[in-house]
């Protein structure tokens, strides 16, 4: 494969709001960089998270999405992340057998304190995806620019 | 089509620094019912939060967006400012451009780039956006104190000298915690059994505070204000209304070699004990894993002497079902276990004890009645080592701990001075790494250790303690004086790390409180919410949350009862709107739902529709109780017909702001 040296992906966060969206604040309190095509989508919770966002983000172009919850066992809403866990795991096969490659998709548990597990896990996850090259296979032409 | 206004904030140069801030508010100008868009120095000024408003009533604006720092930090700022304006609060979304754009990226030219995106999906998602009513919900006026330490103690009296009941549920048959066992405080060594006794009687005798103590919390449901908590009273096998704690039962008992946890099994106690003289509630407890009576059936000499007729062999655990309003939780802390420190001896030689063993042998009630003695021989020591940050300040997370324990260095100097002034004919040596002593007279203090009692400071950290003919061999560097020292010793003390106690990780797990890598539990606000729970209602006090000293506990106790009394005054609390909502016409009553709810706040009901050819038709459809759902969204995911969508962050909205990203 190709590596375009000047591609840049669309990476979409989905982040819930009680751990990984504050470790994600903390990140940046503390400066830790990140690539800036890491963009954060807040939901209450990790098991808020439509497997249909997921396609329509891909439908839209997006290079790689990632989901990011609290660890097991810590969910503020008790049981939020087992669910959030379960479905995904069921949507990336799906996604796979598509032919979306399996590192496009990553589920990763990040506690409000993990300000640096943050950063690290976004720069590489974007790199990953850098390397994959660009998502062609959901998306839809028509929704372009 | 919402009318939308952009307000987008410098915050000083934190944002203004990597974002150009009037380019931004010029592209989002353009967006699609945007119609107006500035920027200002400072939103959340007086002056911004005018700006806002103004707009509002000048524009007729339906909705805004603030493009400033996190929600986490001003989302409620921004919401009040909006209603004061007589526009729903609900209208409000942040776009977060500094924790996640300006403070993380270095580029003004990508950092304004993301900006604009991130502007441009909270504009999609405000477009969206449907004014929300917040429901309210009752308050139970009644608060629990979960660890009875001094963290414990304090926060119960505050909070029931507010006038409100406070139920303080402790897993030991004694309140009192670290503290009952510690001989002298610092900075000013006043014992500390006569500054914490009569807090404990004060506690026994407040008509406001019930104290459960050998109990146990064992499940909590329910949210702030409406905690619904189950307490294990443990069986103790005696009756606590008929005992006096007379105390002949723990004399007259013939099982003599239970190790004391008081004296952290420096000496022994009975089966049937009453943990020390000063103890709150002063009722005995048999401890049923040496009793004979309850493991052979064979004794019973304790309800022969007991002249109340207290003793009660069949006695079970009960459960308690208790409501709350507020929870408070002070599980307190514990030294940590010296088994991976070998190379101190600590389980070779008795003679190599840890500060809080040693507090114990220094003290009047203690196993040696205050003499200081050898732990192997009886007989009185004459060189002392002291070794700090034993498992603080660790590199390696599998042996010790990463932080700083906080209260060794004041406690080490305590205990040199302590113990050169009764004897004086010993030799003291401390080792450290750093001596850290911030706070009010605690340097004066650690220098008149050095100064006035000669205790030999030496920086540098001991390697090796090998027991030998009866003394301690301790090897050690001396890295000032740039020599190896070896010294002699009778006796090691080590400053153990401190950890929060086992208990805290079930009991965050059942409270759904966040922690940290350490398993401290986590503040709302490191700076501004230090004693508040990410978790509504969730209040912390003491050790549980960081290591702390006596006075630093009792601050954030009484800071906690605070917390505690301004919710507890509050009739009503005005409960989260963003709430999930069934379509009914779409709902086709398949539970899926229901079983995904962690509240059970979804139920059923029968509704008549209209049928085709003027018939009504009977349906079963979900609905959802707004003052028990708290906004989770698992069950819009599980809806298969698509009927279960989430009040504030639905579908469309999540979907407009996938769009406006990947566009």
């Amino acid at each position: 494969m190709q590596v375009n040296e000047t591609f840049t992906p669309t990476i979409v966060a989905f982040c819930c709001n009680w751990c990984s969206y504050a470790g994600a604040d903390l990140s940046g309190t503390n400066r830790l960089n990140y690539p800036a095509n890491v963009k954060i989508i807040r939901i209450p919770c990790s098991c808020r998270l439509n497997p249909m966002f997921i396609l329509r983000a891909f439908q839209r172009g997006a290079d790689g999405v990632i989901l990011c919850g609290c660890h097991p066992g810590d969910c503020h809403y008790t049981t939020g992340n087992y669910y959030a866990r379960r479905r995904m795991t069921l949507l990336f096969s799906m996604l796979d057998f598509l032919g979306i490659e399996k590192e496009r998709t990553r589920v990763e548990w990040v506690s409000a304190a993990e300000g640096a597990k943050f950063a690290a896990t976004m720069n590489e996850f974007v790199d990953t995806v850098t390397k994959l090259g660009k998502n062609k296979r959901l998306e839809d032409l028509r929704c372009a620019k | 089509m919402q009318r939308i206004g952009v307000f987008v904030c410098w915050c000083g140069s934190n944002i203004a620094a990597t974002v150009d801030v009037e380019a931004v508010a010029n592209a989002l100008a353009m967006e699609p019912g945007v119609v107006i868009s500035t920027n200002y120095q400072y939103m959340c000024s007086q002056a911004g939060q005018e700006m806002i408003q103004n707009a509002i009533r000048e524009h007729k604006l339906t909705g805004i967006v603030v493009c400033s720092c996190s929600p986490r930090m001003h989302e409620a700022t921004f919401r009040k400012t909006a209603q004061q304006a007589g526009l729903n609060p609900y209208m409000v979304e942040i776009a977060n451009i500094r924790e996640q754009c300006s403070w993380v990226h270095k580029d003004k030219l990508t950092g304004t780039e993301k900006a604009i995106i991130l502007g441009r999906a909270a504009i999609a998602k405000v477009h969206l956006n449907a004014p929300l009513t917040a429901g309210q919900s009752p308050v139970t006026k009644r608060a629990l104190v979960i660890g009875g330490g001094i963290a414990g103690i304090q926060t119960a009296l505050d909070i029931a000298d507010a006038g409100f009941e406070v139920d303080i549920v402790e897993k030991k048959p004694t309140i009192g915690g670290k503290m009952s066992q510690i001989d002298k405080t610092f900075p000013t060594l006043d014992c500390a059994a006569c500054i914490l006794t009569p807090k404990m009687v004060d506690v026994a005798q407040n008509e406001k505070i019930k104290i459960y103590s050998y109990s146990e919390v064992e499940a909590v449901k329910g949210f702030v204000g409406n905690f619904h908590v189950t307490i294990r009273k443990k069986a103790r096998y005696v009756d606590e209304t008929k005992c006096t704690g007379c105390g002949l039962c723990t004399e007259k008992c013939p099982q003599k070699k239970v190790p004391n946890e008081f004296n952290l099994g420096l000496d022994t106690r009975r089966a049937i004990y009453i943990p020390f003289a000063q103890a709150i509630p002063k009722v005995a407890t048999i401890d049923a894993d040496y009793c004979s009576m309850l493991k052979s059936g064979k004794c019973g000499v304790c309800s022969k002497v007991c002249t109340a007729g207290a003793i009660d062999y069949k006695q079970t655990d009960q459960l308690i079902e208790q409501e709350y309003g507020a929870i408070v939780v002070a599980t307190g802390f514990n030294p940590i276990s010296m088994d991976k420190f070998d190379e101190f001896a600590y389980s070779k030689s008795p003679d190599v004890v840890t500060s809080l063993e040693y507090e114990r042998l220094m003290n009047a009630a203690g196993p040696t009645g205050g003499t200081l003695l050898r732990p192997s021989d009886k007989t009185h020591p004459h060189t002392i080592v002291f070794v700090q940050c034993v498992g603080s300040r660790c590199d390696s997370s599998e042996k010790g701990k990463s932080y700083c324990s906080k209260i060794c260095c004041m406690y080490t100097a305590k205990h040199a001075m302590l113990t050169r002034e009764k004897y004086p004919d010993t030799e003291v040596y401390v080792f450290y790494i750093d001596v850290r002593t911030p706070g009010k007279n605690f340097d004066e203090f650690y220098r008149r250790a050095v100064e006035d009692y000669d205790v030999h400071y030496v920086k540098g950290m001991v390697g090796k303690v090998t027991p030998e003919n009866g003394k301690l061999k301790v090897q050690a560097s001396d890295l000032l004086g740039g020599r190896q020292m070896h010294i002699d010793a009778d006796m090691v003390v080590l400053a153990a790390a401190i950890e929060p106690d086992k208990s805290a990780r079930p009991l965050a797990t059942m409270l759904t409180a966040s922690m940290d890598t350490n398993d401290f539990f986590t503040e709302a606000h490191p700076k501004l919410r230090p004693v508040e729970s990410p978790t509504a209602g969730i209040f912390l006090s003491g050790a549980c949350q960081g290591p702390k000293d006596i006075p630093e506990t009792v601050a954030q106790a009484g800071a906690a009862a605070s917390k505690v009394i301004g919710l507890l005054a509050k009739d009503n609390l005005t409960c989260n709107p963003c709430v999930a909502k069934s379509d009914e016409m779409m709902c086709n009553g398949c539970s899926a739902c229901e079983k995904v709810c962690p509240y059970g706040a979804i139920t059923y009901m029968d509704k008549e529709f209209r049928g085709p050819n003027r018939t009504t038709l009977i349906r079963r459809v979900a609905s959802v109780n707004p003052a028990v759902c708290q906004g989770c969204g698992a069950c819009t995911v599980a809806c298969p017909s698509g009927a279960m969508d989430l009040q504030g962050f639905s579908n469309s909205q999540i979907m407009a702001e996938v769009d406006a990203i990947c566009k």
